[in-house]
């Protein structure tokens, strides 16, 4: 079990970003964070992987706890041998060098293991297989995301958590990526997953939460959120009743807040 | 034609010091993002090891440099640990002023150690034992072939060059933590996500340039062999080495360690006899002048990231 336990973040030493939220992500569920741009869910995921010192911020109050031990004050390569890996947003693969090399360094943590480990992202991706000797550069951004959940896979995780995994990719890819973080889960790791498509990740979650300027505001298992008559107003443009025309488009959605 | 080859051979025996000491400044360089003005003290600290283990203490020459390099990494690591350290995450200005202090420190210290006297680098004649290996231990310091003449030293230089680069880059190309250096340089923050220790690459960045400036002070003077405190200044020659290579390019860096080598060689050759009326040493100003006339054309350097930082 991976918890977050009433967590506020500081960058800074300034702002404010995290404002106590808490949440937790049982072995092998899908766990999903929701959001708005700003609210904290990248932050959430940094202070989870021990990247706050990259960014200059700080964990000022609350904890993270895996299996019961405070691991918010360990360093982000011991974070990663504990089992907890992350995929960043935007890909962020080493274009330089080639697919295999990026796979490797996926196996940093987990030399020994390697080959095992590199055949498991092969039999999930098989498109790596046939470009292991490209450029990683040189790949598409479906296939770029792929290499990049990949190498989060190559330390073999417990959890793995993914910042907006569909992020610019076309439909399309956007289902297959959602299979196989199914198929990721299905083996047993257990998946936090940022985004803003709302609709693929609570269709494949098993709870989800929403966050709102560094608050959790919504905290349901996911198809109870699916229903959600705000849920689906805000975040999959679906209101009540289904607007027939463009024309009974609002303008502007009236303003709300979950809180104040 | 034997005085233009002579040329090129001493300028590729210069190139290979320049490039070793130039590949430190570049891999410091690429995983910190700070130009380091410590080479010249590491090269001198290194060689007075080279010095101590094998003219004072009268150990095998190979053992000796063996040592030295060991000692020159280790005081690299404890130079990033203790100085370093603490300014990560401080304006990269303030680390490479910070760079320039500890070379003057290591400078001193080095000096206190040698003393007044130059210290020998091996024996004279063949520290190398190259007679050896040729199966003639009475062979001399240099080899003849027809009017050219190669040094032993300078033929040592291109061997030991060639030999220590290639491990070099395999090493960067093959082994688990060259990776994880590649990787540091290329993205610090996905090297973290993946479990890369990124103070430990920092730390051996330290350690490997250290390495290299040893081997660099080998070589410095290829004639007479022996090392003082003032031959610092030779290692800021490869500061222009390293510009015109475009600082975070190791490829950049050996090209233009060649370029600049050749260029110098060259100079000392015929520049007395065609241009008389620039002054004697003007060879020394050749690295320099080439570095103008890169960085006027392409400001980056030759295979430098476009928008590289200002130090």
């Amino acid at each position: 079990m991976l918890e977050v336990r009433n967590l506020e973040v500081v960058y800074s030493d300034v702002i404010l970003v995290l404002r106590g939220i808490s949440l937790s992500i049982p072995d092998g569920s899908i766990v999903a964070l929701l959001g708005a741009n700003g609210a904290g869910k990248t932050t959430t995921l940094r202070a989870v992987s021990g990247l706050l010192d990259v960014h200059n911020g700080n964990v000022t109050k609350g904890e993270i706890l895996l299996d019961g031990e405070p691991i918010h004050r360990k360093s982000a390569a011991k974070i990663v041998r504990l089992g907890v890996s992350q995929a960043l947003e935007g890909r962020r693969i080493l274009a330089e060098m080639s697919v295999e090399e990026n796979l490797r360094l996926g196996a940093h943590t987990n030399h020994r293991s390697m080959d095992a480990n590199m055949e498991r992202v092969y039999h999930l991706f098989p498109l790596l297989r046939d470009r292991a000797k490209s450029t990683a550069g040189y790949l598409s951004g479906g296939e770029q995301q792929m290499l990049a959940i990949g190498r989060a896979l190559m330390s073999a995780p417990r959890y793995l958590l993914l910042d907006e995994p569909s992020l610019g990719l076309a439909p399309l890819l956007v289902q297959q990526i959602r299979d196989i973080i199914v198929e990721i889960n299905r083996q047993g790791t257990g998946v936090l997953l940022v985004e803003q498509n709302a609709m693929m990740a609570l269709s494949i979650a098993d709870h989800g939460f929403i966050m709102e300027i560094g608050k959790i505001v919504m905290d349901k298992p996911a198809g109870e959120l699916l229903d959600d008559e705000d849920v689906r107003e805000f975040y999959l443009g679906l209101s009540g009743d289904e607007v027939q025309s463009f024309a009974q488009v609002k303008h502007y959605r009236r303003k709300k807040r979950w809180l104040s | 034609m034997s005085t233009l080859l002579q040329a090129v051979l001493n300028g590729l025996a210069l190139a290979a010091v320049y490039a070793l000491i130039a590949l430190g400044f570049v891999i410091i360089y690429k995983s910190m993002q700070v130009l380091s003005f410590a080479q010249p003290a590491l090269m001198l600290f290194g060689g007075y090891f080279v010095v101590y283990f094998s003219s004072r203490l009268g150990l095998n020459f190979y053992l000796a440099v063996l040592l030295a390099i060991m000692v020159a990494g280790l005081s690299g690591l404890v130079i990033e640990r203790s100085f370093l350290r603490p300014m990560v995450g401080k304006p990269v200005f303030a680390v490479a002023i910070m760079t320039i202090g500890i070379d003057l420190v290591v400078r001193i210290i080095t000096g206190n150690l040698f003393g007044v006297e130059s210290g020998g680098i091996g024996a004279t004649g063949d520290p190398w034992g190259l007679g050896l290996f040729i199966g003639d231990p009475a062979f001399g310091a240099t080899f003849h072939w027809g009017d050219v003449v190669l040094n032993q030293r300078r033929f040592a230089a291109i061997v030991a060059a060639l030999l220590v680069i290639g491990i070099l880059l395999a090493f960067f190309r093959y082994s688990r933590i060259g990776l994880a250096m590649r990787a540091t340089a290329f993205d610090q923050e996905v090297a973290l996500t993946q479990g890369v220790s990124v103070s430990s690459v920092f730390a051996l960045s330290w350690a490997i340039a250290a390495a290299l400036a040893t081997v660099a002070a080998l070589f410095i003077s290829p004639n007479t062999g022996t090392i003082d405190v003032n031959m610092f200044a030779f290692a800021l020659k490869a500061l222009p080495v390293v510009v015109i290579g475009g600082m975070d390019s190791i490829g950049g860096a050996l090209l233009a360690a060649l370029i600049v080598g050749l260029a110098e060689s060259l100079t000392i050759t015929y520049q007395p006899v065609y241009a008389g009326f620039l002054g004697g040493s003007f060879s020394q100003v050749v690295p320099y002048l080439v570095m103008f006339v890169v960085l006027l054309v392409r400001p980056y350097g030759l295979f430098g990231t476009r928008e590289v930082e200002r130090v």
